[in-house]
This record gives structure tokens, sequence and C-alpha cells, in this order.
């Protein structure tokens, strides 16, 4: 993933970068699946490495391939240097890796583990909290799709439907990006 | 005040160093369409931080069935599910702000955007 997220900064083709962020993608779901995460890894491969991509790809086509080759100023690695230095001192207090004592492994976990299949009945666990113990979290969630379709809407669609008569070749990258955003939910 | 870092705790690192190339990209980059990917970049590293966060050795994955006893903390997965999908409507919105800017200045240049608003 280091080597992967390199070559993203140093790259400057965008179709390259974009490919490479797809990559980026799997290799985190590939990760998940290993972290025993096969819910996330599902999600982060379908959405993360193919949506993702397919919706930067359909910018790239509406807009430019390559990026603008500038100078760096040296300022912002140094400040970034600082807050990496000063984030893996936040994290001396933190548990080790996969330690079952860990303040997070003892509260609601432990409930959900051995109630939820006399409760909901469903042997998925993270089912069952997605969908009826966190309920409201994800009715929150599809308002932000929801949100975010009517964003998009209103930035590309209305306007391009108002300002050219429907035709043939209308705008068909839009119809993509939407009928993606109708997929998400 | 004595600072310990030890093994046990490298998955922060590898989450910390992953986050902050995100955000060199977001600062550094003046396409638009790169700064999203960085964008992306430093929100996988927070997937990665917390599912890290969920594991626990010698789990398995939080799904039941007879004759096992350690299961990996479902919690932090259905938090990163619903991040995930979140975090692809605002790459969606994103994106479309960047073609919006494209059509509006001819440019998704950082710089050439900041130049043209300054000439009005």
């Amino acid at each position: 993933m280091a080597v992967t997220v390199l070559a993203i900064i140093r790259l400057h083709n965008l179709v390259a970068v974009v490919m490479l962020s797809g990559f980026y993608s799997l290799l985190a779901a590939t990760l998940f699946v290993v972290l025993d995460a096969v819910d996330v890894a599902f999600t982060e491969a379908a959405v993360g490495a193919g949506i993702s991509t397919i919706l930067m790809l359909g910018t790239l086509a509406l807009t430019t391939q390559h990026e603008k080759v500038r100078a760096l100023p040296r300022f912002p690695l140094i400040l970034v240097a600082l807050t990496g230095v000063a984030l893996i001192y936040g994290t001396a207090d933190m548990p080790d890796f996969g330690d079952p004592e860990s303040p997070i492994h003892e509260h609601v976990a432990p409930r959900y583990i051995e109630r939820s299949a006399e409760e909901i009945g469903l042997p998925n666990i993270v089912t069952s909290v997605l969908a009826s113990y966190r309920g409201y979290d994800t009715l929150g969630e599809v308002t932000v799709i929801f949100t975010a379709g009517i964003g998009i809407l209103t930035l590309l669609g209305v306007r391009r439907w108002r300002s050219r008569k429907p035709g043939p070749d209308t705008a068909t990258g839009d119809e993509d990006r939407n009928a993606a955003g109708g997929d998400r939910a | 005040m004595t600072i310990e870092i030890h093994p046990g705790l490298y998955n922060y690192a590898i989450v910390v160093m992953l986050m902050m190339a995100g955000l060199y990209i977001v600062i550094t980059r003046g396409n638009l369409v790169k700064k999203i990917v960085g964008l992306n970049v430093f929100q996988a590293s927070v997937f990665v931080l917390y599912i890290t966060m969920g594991k626990i050795v010698g789990g398995t994955a939080p799904i039941l069935e007879a004759g096992i006893e350690v299961y990996s903390n479902p919690l932090p997965h259905v938090l990163i599910l619903t991040a995930i999908v979140v975090g692809v409507a605002t790459t969606a919105l994103g994106l479309a702000l960047v073609v919006r800017i494209r059509e509006a200045y001819g440019t998704i240049e950082e710089d050439e955007i900041q130049r043209q608003d300054e000439a009005l």
C-alpha cells in the first residue's frame, strides 16, 4: 500500500493515478479480509475500488488527463512530518494490536456477540447491528446519499437539461453518474 | 516523561504513514482530481485504523457458528461500512463540483483558477 501511495504522489498522469487509487482500495479490501472484516472488505472492493474508480474516470473523461507539473514547496513536507510524529506519539498509549483485553472489546461488542442470535436471529452479527441495533445510523447514511444525489443533480443534471434540448448526444457521462448514484443506495 | 513505542503498536504507525501521505497530496497538489484521490487515501487509512482496532488475535469474522469462541469486534466493521458508503457519496459530490468548475473556468488546476479570479 505504501508503494502505491508513493506512486500516486509521484505520478502526473491522472488516469494512472486513478487506477492506482483503485488498486490501493483493493489492497485495503484484502487487508480487511485478513483482519476478519469480510463485510467491510466486500464493500470496499465494490464501492471503493469499483464505483469510486468509475466516477473518477468519468470525471477525467469530462475534464483533463494530465496534471500540471509544478515546483513543490518544502513547507508542507515538514508540516506533514511533524503532524505524523505527533500522531505516532499520540498512539503510544493505545492498546496493542489484537489485544483481547483492550477497552474497545469490553463494553458493547460482547452483548452483540452473545445476544444478537436470539434477539435478531441472524448469524452475521455485522448485519444484525447494521440493520437493527444501529438502524437509525443506516437511515442517516441513506439520507446522506440522497442529499449527495440531489447535490450532484443540481450541479450537473438540471442545468444541462434546460440549456440543451434533450438529444442522443446529450451528456452521457452525467447519466452514468446518476445511474451509479441510484445504485449506491 | 519517556516515550515508549513498542512493537505491538506497529499498526498505528502504518496508519499514520498512509494518513500523512494522503494529507500531503491534499496540501501540495493543485490538481483538483488528485486532491480528491488524496482525500480517498486519507479516508482509507482511517478505515484501516478502525478495523485494526477491532481485530482480536485468534478471533474469526463475526459470523455466528457453533464451535467458535472468539469473534473479532463487529462494531467497528458496522461503523466503517457506513463510512465507506458515505465516503463514496462525498467523493461523487466532489467530482461533480470538479466537472462544474472545469465548465466554468476551463481548468482544474488550483493556481490557474485563482489567477482567473484575481483577474476579474
